[in-house]
């Protein structure tokens, strides 16, 4: 059924232990793959992040627009500058384990989803420090 | 009669009142469960233990593969 990989609510004494699923932001910026990348530009510009999330419709991840990708031809479309298939996280995943992750590969942040490749949010390596990880349930 | 069943389907099952029965060992389900699950461990499952079971609804019996 995968409850927890779709980051469900469970309840128990380890229901509140922190994962990456507890610990998600979803203000990163999204693109259609179909859209401009100079309009796609604009809306990371107006963000704090230097770059974009390509998702379908149905929010299904279809890759990720990093800042240098960005700057391609103003008529490019967005597919045509992506990165296909960035590796993600499952929501149920330790928060430890994923700080260890971010700090063995020099990461900043890791992408999330469900088993159906949806997009859940972000999880961020500035995020983790000990009072976050502590204050997470 | 008993059906593997997907998300989606739990989803909809709970909707109109479905039975979530956990059968992992007590100590796992202290320690995480579906909302709402009740526990009756495999090695206990039986007609006695199952008798607090409301047959007129449906029921969902999962182990770790269902979390």
């Amino acid at each position: 059924m995968d409850w927890l990989a779709h980051n469900l609510p469970t309840e128990g004494a380890a229901a509140s232990a922190p994962t990456a699923g507890s610990c998600l932001r979803h203000n990163v910026p999204t693109a259609r793959p179909e859209e401009a990348l100079a309009t796609v530009r604009a809306r990371v510009d107006a963000s704090p992040y230097r770059f974009a999330l390509v998702v379908a419709g149905d929010r299904t991840l279809l890759g990720r627009l990093r800042h240098a990708a960005l700057d391609a031809a103003s008529g490019t479309a967005v597919h045509e500058a992506m990165e296909s298939g960035p590796s993600t996280v499952r929501p149920q995943v330790a928060l430890a384990a994923v700080e260890s992750h971010l700090r063995a590969h020099h990461l900043s942040y890791v992408i999330v989803t469900d088993p159906e490749g949806r997009l859940l949010g972000t999880v961020h390596r500035e995020d983790l420090t000990g009072a976050a990880v502590s204050r997470s349930r | 009669m008993a059906a593997r069943i997907d998300l989606p389907r739990l989803r909809a099952l709970l909707d109109v009142g479905a039975q979530l029965v956990e059968v992992l060992p007590a100590a796992e389900y202290a320690d995480q469960h579906l909302p709402g699950a009740l526990n009756i461990p495999l090695k206990t499952l039986s007609p006695g233990t199952a008798a607090g079971l409301d047959r007129t609804r449906p029921i969902v019996v999962y182990c770790w593969d269902g979390l």
